[in-house]
């Protein structure tokens, strides 16, 4: 059990330590965030399920899961409103970006216009 | 919700009756009133019945989101930790089929939680989500694997 919980903890600092390195690295805005949102989220779920196995306790483990299942939700609508912010304010993406379809969408009251666009035609699995 | 009540307030029986609170029990517990429940689905409303679909597709679409998060994880792993940062960045305009407030939320945070893609904005008449990519090489196949397997799995278990 306590070897599950070393190896909980390590992941989830060794994931914690990517997203850290991610957005020194990274060369925009946008892709630092790809970092922070995928690399961290998972870094701390993997400590909170080591704090839950590690305790092995209703009380502890609901408050763990709880808090879990709260950075799962927030992470993500954090993620969106800064890219969101980030982009009304003006800031470019990266040269190497290359397609950007939201480029001049968005109008002065900041309502954001769609584009006509067609849905994937069926599943190439199928 | 209320076959949901109902399975937890008999989880709660089940543990004073066996006088052990911990979470070992408590699972146990809820298991054990489930499948009780499971067999007295008749007596329930269509409504309420919706849970016993919802208890194996939401655990699927759980497991697919932590999984996600996994394979995405490792992905930024390698961009970030590969000697020259190799990517080739987009923001795309995904025509959404996801209609209501807890769809659009559901797709785009799980957008953001997968490999390579973030959710960007939702468009202000919610038809088109905006989502940037980090490997952008084919845009087409971006595009297909989040309407066959993401917007699929969310409209699965909200409708």
């Amino acid at each position: 059990m306590l070897t599950l919980v070393y190896a909980l903890v390590l992941g989830g600092i060794f994931f914690l330590f990517i997203a850290a390195v991610g957005v020194v690295r990274m060369p925009d805005l946008y892709n630092r965030m790809h970092a922070t949102s995928k690399a961290a989220t998972l870094g701390v779920g993997l400590i909170l399920v080591a704090v839950a196995v590690f305790y092995w306790e209703l009380s502890v483990a609901a408050r763990a899961l709880a808090t879990l299942a709260f950075i799962v939700l927030t992470a993500p609508v954090a993620a969106h409103a800064l890219g969101r912010a980030a982009y009304l304010s003006g800031v470019k993406p990266c040269e190497d970006t290359y397609i950007d379809e939201l480029a001049g969408h968005y109008q002065k009251n900041h309502k954001l216009e769609s584009v006509e666009v067609k849905p994937p035609a069926s599943d190439p699995s199928e | 919700m209320r076959a949901f009540s109902h399975n937890v307030l008999l989880t709660i029986f089940w543990m004073l009756v066996t006088e052990s609170f911990t979470l070992a029990n408590f699972l146990v517990g809820f298991f054990i009133s489930f499948l009780l429940l499971l067999l007295a689905r008749s007596l329930f409303d269509p409504t309420s019945r919706r849970y016993f679909t919802l208890a194996w597709k939401l655990p699927r679409f759980v497991a697919l989101m932590f999984w996600e998060i996994l394979l995405s994880s490792l992905q930024v792993a390698r961009a970030v930790l590969s000697p020259r940062v190799r990517i080739r960045p987009g923001i795309l305009a995904y025509p959404l089929e996801a209609r209501s407030d807890l769809e659009i939320t559901l797709l785009a945070n799980l957008i953001t939680l997968t490999p390579g893609t973030l959710s960007l904005d939702v468009s202000t008449d919610r038809r088109v989500l905006y989502v940037h990519g980090m490997f952008m090489d084919d845009p087409k196949a971006v595009m297909s694997s989040i309407h066959h397997s993401l917007e699929k799995a969310v409209l699965e278990v909200t409708r």
